[in-house]
């Protein structure tokens, strides 16, 4: 076909080579980034609830700073040995807001392209869906992991420095913060990918945000400890693992106590799967 | 080279396409009309692997589209302009785009030119205006170079300085050797860009062919008379070949021009109060093939 005249020359001669590199999953991983960087909201929301969960801590910590006149020296010595300022550096009120909001933060990027028709874009852009998932769920996962070691750092080092006031603050090398710092920060990737997963099977942002609450939030609240069967239930649960991996040396165990690598195995589990459906539940639907 | 053979696209029990085929040829601008409610945007969301065929193929260069593992290269697409998301910058969407095929940042700059973005790259999508939409649309669907383009409505909002880029785009491209298919719901948007028809109603094929045979078919001249006889000369016109309708009182005859019809009444000595040949402009035409369609699926109209 011969070229018309009044042709510019760009169009005529595309930049871009015609022969098809090879396809890369990290270019997929790269163009996800790009998208979730380049929103301002994922910048304020990731901001708002981190500012929330270290402002938990901090606050916790505070108070313990400020009424610790009123312990009795037993109650004072009572408070270190449960291993109670350890807790204070990632509270369960801060880990309740992490799982719902990591949730619908990890939903996001997935509900943004259901809602405005933006994923009908990237698969005509790029046709091979799971890989596609496949590339959100990595980056969902790794920007929630570095928020989580942010959070769970600051919050660590800021309610351990309000208590080292009272002389009861540990160390980054204490006993135990290995795996209170690990559980609180791996806490966010695993909710944020079940999220994502959520988004996938639900596609409705309200739905996705009622299923969120109710798996991460609920479900640990009708499920208690004192019954085998709920129990059981329940140790299958994230936040009861986060419970389990935080839980101070100190404290009595519950009726049916379970294994740490029990609880890692949970982290696991939820992890896995929500990839799994996310990958599947896009994988063959008409969009 | 785009074909779609024997497609039919059911959603529950909604027939929006109903045993589809044709091919859209390199090196022509295609025009694909249609009512609205025609089936033109599901076949394309079919032919670019968004939604599954109930029954038949449609293929890009012989191969399902929805099986390449990346897209750009192998056709470039406008759908729908409101497919982005609105709180990112023209420059971050289509740099994430560029980037998931491996296309050089340079190319978004190429293209934000072309598009006449260049100034509101930096702007956040849900600013634009539906014209400005329609343009970044169309930038995305240039990133890839590729050779066959599919664009829906793509005239949607634009202003007419915008009009007149696209249509001059839509003529270089082909002129290139590419396959461009443009659907629409106007027949005027279409006159002057394509080569090649189209034409669907209520998830059927009307017409499969050039703008030529389309023009010369569907806008065949006829010839309005006003007649006291009109019975009489209504049987001699038939009688002569003619196909003859009356309409509020009118004789309409089509098949015979209007010298033919004076001389036949002329030697039957019938008076005549009116002789008028018209023809029907080619939106009048594929208005007409459409309502058809709608009303006669199969027959033979009027």
């Amino acid at each position: 076909m011969t070229t018309a005249p009044h042709a510019s020359p760009r169009t005529a001669q595309p930049a871009v080579p015609q022969e098809e590199p090879r396809p890369r999953f990290a270019d997929l991983v790269a163009a996800e980034w790009i998208k979730l960087r380049s929103l301002r909201s994922t910048w304020i929301a990731h901001g708002a609830a981190a500012l929330a969960v270290t402002g938990l801590n901090a606050g916790t910590a505070y108070d313990t700073y400020a009424h610790w006149e009123e312990r009795t020296p037993a109650d004072r010595a009572a408070f270190v040995r449960a291993g109670l300022p350890l807790q204070e550096a990632f509270t369960v009120n801060a880990a309740v807001v992490t799982t719902v909001a990591l949730c619908v933060l990890g939903a996001l990027p997935l509900l943004g392209e259901f809602a405005t028709g933006a994923l009908r874009t990237t698969f005509t852009a790029v046709p091979a869906r799971s890989a596609v998932t496949g590339a959100k769920a990595v980056v969902v996962a790794g920007f929630a992991t570095a928020w989580g070691a942010l959070v769970t750092v600051v919050s660590f080092l800021l309610t351990q420095a309000i208590l080292d006031g009272r002389g009861v603050g540990i160390a980054l090398d204490g006993p135990g913060v290995p795996r209170v710092l690990l559980a609180s920060t791996l806490l966010a990737p695993v909710c944020a990918l079940t999220g994502l997963a959520l988004a996938a099977a639900l596609r409705r942002t309200a739905a996705t945000v009622l299923a969120s609450v109710t798996a991460v939030m609920v479900l640990p609240l009708l499920l208690g400890e004192d019954r085998y069967w709920t129990a059981l239930a329940r140790h299958a649960l994230l936040l009861a693992a986060w419970l389990r991996l935080t839980a101070p040396g100190g404290s009595a165990p519950p009726p049916y106590p379970w294994t740490e690598a029990g609880a890692w195995t949970v982290y696991a589990v939820w992890a896995t799967a929500a990839v799994s459906v996310t990958v599947l539940a896009v994988r063959r639907r008409d969009v | 080279m785009i074909e779609v053979a024997n497609l039919t696209k059911r959603y529950g029990g909604v027939t929006a396409v109903k045993d589809l085929t044709f091919t859209v040829r390199p090196g022509r601008v295609t025009g694909f009309l249609g009512p609205n409610g025609a089936g033109k945007s599901t076949t394309l969301r079919v032919l670019l692997g968004l939604h599954r065929p109930s029954a038949g193929t449609a293929t890009v260069d012989g191969r399902p589209f929805g099986g390449r593992p990346r897209g750009l290269r192998q056709v470039g697409a406008l759908l729908d302009a409101q497919d982005v998301h609105g709180g990112r910058t023209a420059r971050a969407h289509l740099t994430a785009l560029a980037r998931s095929n491996r296309i050089p940042p340079t190319r978004v700059e190429e293209v934000l030119e072309d598009a006449g973005l260049t100034g509101a790259a930096r702007r956040r999508i849900a600013g634009f205006s539906l014209g400005m939409k329609q343009r970044l649309g169309i930038a995305a669907a240039l990133l890839g170079g590729a050779p066959v383009l599919v664009f829906d409505e793509p005239l949607n909002g634009l202003d007419p300085e915008g009009v007149r880029w696209v249509r001059g785009l839509f003529r270089r491209l082909a002129a290139e050797g590419r396959t461009v298919l443009v659907s629409s719901h106007l027949m005027s948007e279409m006159e002057h860009t394509a080569d090649d028809l189209v034409v669907v109603g209520r998830g059927e094929l009307i017409a499969a062919e050039s703008l030529a045979e389309f023009t010369a078919r569907g806008c065949r001249q006829r010839v309005t008379v006003a007649t006291p006889a009109a019975d009489a000369l209504l049987s001699l016109l038939t009688a002569e070949g003619a196909s003859v309708r009356t309409e509020g009182g009118l004789l309409v005859a089509t098949g015979m021009d209007a010298g033919r019809v004076g001389a036949i009444a002329q030697r039957h000595g019938i008076p005549l109060s009116r002789l008028q040949e018209e023809r029907p402009s080619l939106e009048e035409a594929f208005m007409r093939l459409t309502a058809d369609a709608v009303q006669y699926p199969t027959g033979d109209a009027r």
